[in-house]
């Protein structure tokens, strides 16, 4: 799924299956606000493929990783979406408590 | 209604205030800094009074904001590149605590039955929150009818588009209970079956033959007939009692005929299905909608007395409201920024009135509308939805390494 030259693995491009621009924008996103990145972007290369090629050129440092490196920024903040909205729902909750629920407690 | 007017017009006041703080911080931290780090190397540097720390204000306003001129929106690009304010000596790559710092999550409504909820995504890119609405829309798993055995259709709509039909109904059962069939068998863990049985009631006493007399008196009636709904799915916990093949005569063997599904036990008796209620939901549609935040209008200059009255007017969904200062004087108040909808009517009078109000969009302020058809709760929806973009970088980081 890597396509680069074996001597030079700072630019490589990914071909990943069964991913649209859902990952591949968010990815492209990561990608770009890590500063070992020269360029990074993706495309689509036809519309019933089921694939994205998500290219990565960087500074120095094996594409391969940064890549992987941009993967894990994006499931951090995943992560932290996750539970901020868990305890922002159950601030909710607390703060207005649902009328139905009381009924049925009472049952 | 009153409660959450004030409180949006005080998240409103609060933002106001972190926009001013932010740029006269760049005045008062360059002198306290001076003090923290008397060591040299790059603390010592970014410390010196010339160096920014913050963007200039007005750069920071096109980073942060979308503006909706009168002819077009302008700034409406999210800027990602690392990069990008390299050349003012700032640094845009991501941090994970800045982002942790930022991110804030506000819990707008929920409705009386706990499946339609609206909340507010703050500091998050664009990329991730289209990516959340994108995997809800089209990747969170949901139960719905796929295959429909046709045993006698006499009705007036036709197989297939009683198939169709059958396939749109909401159906409120915890998708995370089942596996995905795919290729496999239908059974208890991967499938429900439903039994759709209805019959025109005066259909039938026309079947059983009746005299002519009464024949002629039903022509005048209007024709019988019937609605069926949702309700009149009946759950077979056994599964189906439809059988594949029709009974061959010929044959002596006992074995129990071939139905579609290969069920073990009845569902009944497994504790998850037990617990949790198997039925269908008022008709609902799944809409998530991700809107860019709140609309910002910004009074250049104060504006009072008939053009408050007038800018009122113009208004159709009524953001601005009028206050009374002294000496009988009005002045215009933005009221309620969340309801406007960037229409521009305000500013279309002309460029005096553009030169007055701006009108602008925060760029990481998302309003996340979630509507359940009945079978999740929307908060687990959306918990769903971002476990599902986690497991595609997993699957990517584990394809390469």
């Amino acid at each position: 799924m890597e396509h680069g030259s074996y001597a030079d693995n700072n630019n490589a491009t990914f071909s990943l299956t069964d991913e649209d621009h859902t990952l591949a924008n968010a990815v492209r996103f990561s990608l770009n606000q890590d500063p070992r990145v020269s360029f990074s972007g993706y495309s689509i290369p036809h519309p019933s493929d089921n694939r994205v090629n998500i290219r990565v050129q960087t500074t120095g440092a094996p594409a391969r990783e940064v890549l992987k490196d941009a993967c894990q920024d994006l499931m951090m903040m995943c992560q932290h979406v996750r539970s901020t909205l868990d305890v922002a729902v159950a601030d909710f909750k607390l703060r207005n408590p649902p009328k139905k629920d009381e009924d049925t407690d009472m049952k | 209604m009153a409660k959450k007017d004030q409180r949006m017009s005080e998240t409103e006041t609060e933002e106001e205030e972190t926009e001013a703080e932010s740029m006269s911080e760049s005045e008062s931290g360059s002198e306290e800094q001076k003090q923290e780090s008397k060591g040299g190397g790059i603390d010592y540097i970014m410390s010196l009074p010339d160096v920014p720390r913050n963007l200039p204000p007005h750069v920071e306003l096109q980073r942060t904001r979308v503006f909706a001129n009168i002819d077009a929106p302008t700034h409406t690009d999210s800027i990602q590149y690392s990069g990008a304010f390299v050349s003012v000596g700032l640094d845009n790559s991501f941090r994970l605590d800045q982002f942790r710092n930022n991110f804030r999550v506000e819990v707008i409504r929920f409705s009386d039955d706990g499946m339609d909820m609206e909340f507010d995504m703050i500091g998050i890119d664009p990329a991730l929150a289209n990516a959340f609405r994108r995997i809800l829309i089209a990747e969170v798993p949901t139960m719905a009818i796929e295959k429909v055995f046709i045993a006698n259709n006499t009705s007036l709509i036709q197989d297939e588009v009683l198939a169709h039909r059958l396939g749109l109904i909401p159906i409120s059962i915890d998708p995370r209970l089942f596996e995905y069939a795919e290729n496999n068998a239908p059974n208890e863990r991967n499938t429900i079956v439903f039994k759709l049985h209805v019959q025109c009631a005066k259909d039938v006493e026309e079947e059983k033959g009746q005299s002519k007399k009464k024949e002629k008196e039903k022509e005048k009636k209007v024709p019988p007939r019937i609605t069926v709904k949702a309700k009149d799915l009946k759950w077979l916990p056994k599964g189906s009692e439809f059988y594949l093949e029709s009974e061959d005569s010929n044959s002596n063997s006992t074995s129990k005929l071939k139905t579609y599904t290969s069920f073990t036990c009845s569902q009944d008796s497994l504790p998850e299905f037990s617990n949790n209620k198997i039925g269908f939901k008022e008709p609902l549609d799944d809409i998530n909608i991700a809107r860019l935040g709140p609309g910002q209008v910004v009074l250049l200059e104060e504006i009072e007395d008939e053009d408050a009255e007038t800018l009122k007017k113009k208004c159709p969904v009524g953001v601005f409201d009028i206050e009374d200062i002294a000496n009988g004087r009005k002045r215009l108040t933005v009221a309620q920024p969340r309801a406007c909808t960037l229409c521009r009517e305000c500013i279309r009078g002309g460029e005096e009135w553009e030169k007055r109000v701006s009108l602008r969009r925060v760029k990481d302020h998302f309003i996340f509308t979630i509507e359940s058809t009945g079978a999740l709760p929307p908060e687990v929806l959306f918990t769903e939805a971002v476990k599902i973009l986690e497991s595609k970088c997993e699957r990517v980081i584990s394809e390469l390494s």
